[in-house]
């Protein structure tokens, strides 16, 4: 896929526009899963805007966003980093498959409290 | 006073207390829930894609069923009342998936425009009973006990779709701790997220995610927690680790504080 194409089906899921961000970082900073991730929030703002995509898809940073909306809310501009990171998992998770959770791998992180709430949303995240 | 009552996948499994204890002490305060027919899951997880529209489905379809009831749409789960508020606000806001659902429900004879208001119990016990009315209906009230509001994110935010309260200096479950009589304990974790559904992906999030909520709220004096969000309630409680602090439905407190949950 062109890179330039990519970079717009990913703006138009995603409805953001990475050209309001002026870099400050509070996103990242009051993400709460800071730590898991190779790419930061605002690292896939700026990466999305200059085109630097590929390392984006191939990172597991896309499935450990919490969907929390934390970035959302405290971006003083706007940007909805966290709808820009899902865009790039939906191109991912896009694909026939294989996807990233295995429906047989389900059973194995089963325990008798886990709630039919935890399985749907991993599969809405996970499997698509 | 009746309301349309979406329970959701977990309600009816998992997490039956969540529902129990909230239909009886509604039954007690003066309003009813009637559960909509044949609703559908709304996938936990709202769907950010613009391009997103079956995902969607479900909750338009319980929109729907709500309006043609003519009544509110009520929601105990937050991660229910987070899809279902988003996908109406999107209905309401964006013409294109107002026209995508409603071009894909019509088979259904189901048209829909983001007539119906999705609300919270709380709301109801804030909005429509009134804390001075639930105050007054305890028959058990919790004197001296410190309980932590545990909101996480999907009852907050985004807080200018939901509108619920301040998603960033929330009093409601605060207040809903006065008016059963406890001391609210107010910590910073207590809308941040608990690792939701990343056990799938990495174990340690939820973990170190659960400890800290879990550590900063008994440091700054929690007997026990309170939330109205089944995921949360699992997260916290599967990672406690050393804690101390139980994580209670806040319906199960209502009815406790009611009176009314010996009986049942």
């Amino acid at each position: 896929m062109e890179n330039k194409y990519l970079k717009e089906i990913i703006l138009q899921k995603s409805g953001v526009n990475p050209k309001k961000c002026m870099v400050c970082g509070k996103c990242s900073g009051t993400c709460p899963n800071y730590d898991s991730m190779e790419y930061h929030p605002h690292q896939f703002v700026q990466m999305v805007e200059n085109g630097d995509i590929e390392p984006l898809l191939n990172s597991k940073s896309i499935y450990a966003c919490l969907s929390c909306f934390a970035c959302l809310e405290r971006c003083p501009r706007q940007v909805e980093p966290t709808k820009l990171i899902d865009a790039v998992r939906q191109v991912v998770e896009g694909t026939r498959g294989p996807h990233h959770l295995d429906p047989n791998q389900v059973p194995s992180h089963l325990d008798d409290d886990m709630p039919q709430q935890a399985i749907v949303s991993a599969f809405r995240k996970y499997k698509k | 006073m009746n309301y349309s009552y979406f329970p959701g996948c977990t309600l009816k499994n998992k997490a039956t207390d969540l529902e129990k204890y909230a239909r009886i002490s509604a039954e007690a305060l003066g309003f009813t829930l009637e559960e909509i027919p044949d609703w559908q899951c709304c996938g936990g997880e709202y769907p950010m894609g613009k391009d997103e529209i079956a995902s969607k489905l479900s909750s338009v379809r319980a929109l729907a069923s709500a309006k043609d009831a003519g009544k509110d749409l009520v929601t105990l789960c937050s991660a229910c009342y987070n899809v279902l508020k988003q996908v109406n606000n999107d209905v309401q806001t964006d013409e294109t998936v107002d026209f995508k659902v409603n071009n894909y429900l019509k088979e259904d004879d189901i048209e829909y425009h983001g007539e119906t208001k999705v609300i919270h119990y709380l709301e109801i016990l804030r909005d429509v009973i009134g804390w001075d009315n639930v105050k007054k209906a305890v028959k058990n009230p919790f004197t001296g006990k410190k309980i932590g509001a545990y909101y996480g994110c999907l009852l907050l935010r985004p807080g200018k779709v939901l509108q619920l309260d301040d998603p960033e200096n929330p009093q409601l479950l605060e207040d809903f701790i006065k008016a059963i009589g406890g001391t609210p304990v107010i910590y910073a974790q207590r809308n941040e997220c608990c690792g939701a559904y990343t056990m799938f992906e990495d174990n340690s999030i939820p973990e170190n995610r659960s400890k800290k909520i879990l550590a900063n709220a008994e440091d700054m004096g929690a007997d026990f927690l309170v939330t109205s969000c089944p995921l949360c309630r699992y997260n916290l409680l599967k990672n406690k680790g050393e804690s101390k602090l139980d994580v209670v439905y806040f319906t199960e407190l209502l009815a406790e504080a009611l009176g009314l949950k010996e009986a049942n």
